[in-house]
């Protein structure tokens, strides 16, 4: 069972929580335009990272906000929490193969202590403070 | 039930060879799926110059994972086909493979506990008596009659209201499934690579040329995906991405008890499903964590709410122990079904998204993608499970069969 930390309600079991899958999947600005191919991958087609991976969870059973969560998928280790609209904690710092791209970088889970680095955020100390929390629906819910 | 006797184990059923330089044709993954495919490509196609590569030991992922259920009772004449296909297979591999994996054709009972289920259920032994595969409805009291320890009292909390059931279902020894395969594999010249990891392709421009591992190079004409949960990390080495998402799912036994369980009980609603090994053991598989995950393991309360339906439904295993748990890697797709077939890269093909119940599917998963790889265009029994239904919409939604919700 994971040990979440909402946001605004402090820590609570996973089971109060609803899994929203992966985060910062915009709605297509141009949905008119989009081919067959392009409205699958946006209906379709989601990253199935292994390793750190930006979700969004719903504390549905508490606050009933969504917010966003950077995950190990292997180790289950939360590594920040932080709100829906803002970006990955670890997008600075972060090489991000693009899709179409062959990666034969070494598995970056086979360690405990490879995981990449999110400095200045752990699972404690990046809850952010209720006032400076968006209340915004999930991305795609808005636009 | 009989209580028969394991067969003996045979020593060294397969060799371990070392990797040769090139094959005409390599399968990764050296679980059921992938072992069936060299299997069949081998004996229906003359290819026994291939390789199947295992990064572990083979059959040690969801192989050795599952709940061993066979059956064919699902609702789309798609999958009505591959999946009848496989268990008119499962009826003639031990004869084939020469070798007895105690395929016990126990039935399989489909609980339904709403009037929507009694609905679903029924409209899909409608559809399955159409299809040729046998489905009968039950009311309660023949459910009764055919799994006497099951509680069909109206005073819990969702009441047996009837059930599917499927005469040919039941369960095989998934070990034994997986040596009966290696062992035929072997003896036709295929080299089973274990501890082999794959760690990225080789292509020339867009057609796939060979593959890399933690063992060398090895060049290869074909490539035929086989990993089950880790097909999107394969998928995306190769530079294309899969409409997957991979969660743990678990499953327990208890300690070994004398045969009380005679038949396979699945129900969608409270969800659990049931039977008992020939050793003893109840097996009983349990739901997916709702995150991703490739952790082979799950939360807790997945277990502790399939124990909880297990107890109401059959009350006598309030008193049996677990012996102990587990989990595997399911790669799951969005319509419930799989994907069988090629992809963007030339040369090299993929069969995952089996989900939660890619055992009973494996002689005829093998059998239709080992078709695609020696031809290069798919079987008609795996042609609608093209990765091109994403885009052109033509989805098989098998949530209703599926069992597992995910």
């Amino acid at each position: 069972m994971l040990l979440i930390s909402c946001p605004n309600c402090g820590s609570r079991d996973e089971t109060e929580f609803h899994y929203g899958g992966q985060a910062h999947v915009p709605y297509p600005e141009n949905p008119n335009e989009l081919s067959d191919r392009q409205w699958a991958e946006f209906l379709f087609y989601r990253d199935n990272t292994k390793g750190a991976f930006a979700e969004r969870w719903l504390h549905s059973t508490g606050c009933r906000q969504w917010f966003n969560m950077l995950r190990d998928t292997v180790t289950y280790e939360i590594q920040a929490v932080y709100p829906m609209g803002t970006p990955r904690p670890d997008a600075a710092g972060r090489v991000t193969p693009d899709t179409g791209t062959a990666s034969t970088a070494a598995d970056s889970t086979t360690t405990g202590n490879a995981s990449p680095d999110i400095s200045g955020t752990n699972a404690s100390a990046t809850a952010p403070s209720t006032s400076s929390f968006s209340t915004t629906a999930p991305e795609g819910a808005t636009k | 039930m009989s209580t028969q006797q394991l067969p003996e184990h045979p020593d060294f059923l397969w060799r371990n060879p070392e990797p040769k330089s090139s094959y005409d044709a390599v399968i990764v993954g050296g679980g059921g799926h992938g072992l069936a495919t060299a299997y069949f490509l081998a004996k229906n196609h003359g290819m026994t110059n291939i390789a199947v590569l295992e990064k572990g030991w083979l059959a040690g992922g969801n192989m050795a994972r599952n709940t061993t259920i066979i059956r064919s009772n699902y609702l789309w004449d798609e999958s009505a086909a591959i999946y009848e296909h496989a268990l008119k297979l499962w009826e003639i591999l031990p004869e084939e493979l020469e070798y007895d994996f105690l395929f016990s054709q126990r039935g399989v009972m489909n609980l339904a506990h709403t009037l929507g289920d009694v609905r679903e259920s029924m409209r899909r032994v409608g559809a399955n008596k159409l299809n040729g595969v046998d489905a009968e409805w039950l009311d309660p009291k023949q459910v009764k009659e055919l799994c006497p320890i099951l509680n069909i009292n109206d005073n819990i909390r969702y009441p047996v209201m009837g059930a599917t059931y499927q005469p040919r279902a039941g369960i095989a020894k998934h070990d034994h499934v997986a040596w009966a395969f290696a062992r035929k594999c072997d003896e036709l010249g295929v080299d089973i690579i274990q501890n082999c990891e794959v760690t990225g392709f080789v292509k020339d421009g867009d057609r796939v040329t060979g593959v890399k591992t933690n063992r060398g190079t090895i060049n290869t004409e074909k490539v035929g995906l086989c990993a089950a949960g880790h097909s999107s990390v394969l998928a995306e080495m190769a530079g294309f991405r899969l409409p997957i998402q991979s969660h743990p799912l678990q499953a327990l036994v208890s300690e070994l008890h004398e045969p009380v369980h005679p038949t396979v009980v699945m129900s969608n609603h409270v969800h659990v499903y049931v039977s008992q090994a020939h050793k003893g053991e109840l097996v009983m598989g349990a739901g997916v964590d709702s995150y991703n995950g490739y952790g082979q393991r799950g939360s807790f309360h997945v277990i502790e709410h399939q124990m909880a339906a297990a107890v109401e439904l059959f009350p006598i295993f309030a008193r049996a122990h677990v012996l102990r748990t587990w989990g595997g890697i399911v790669d799951t797709t969005l319509d419930a079904s799989p994907i069988v077939g090629n992809t963007p890269v030339e040369n090299m093909f993929v069969n995952c998204g089996w989900g939660t119940g890619g055992f009973k599917a494996t002689p005829a998963a093998g059998m239709t993608f080992a078709h695609n790889i020696a031809t290069g265009t798919p079987h008609r029994l795996n042609k609608p499970f093209a990765l091109e239904r994403f885009e052109t919409g033509a989805l098989i939604d098998e949530h209703g069969a599926a069992a597992v919700a995910h």
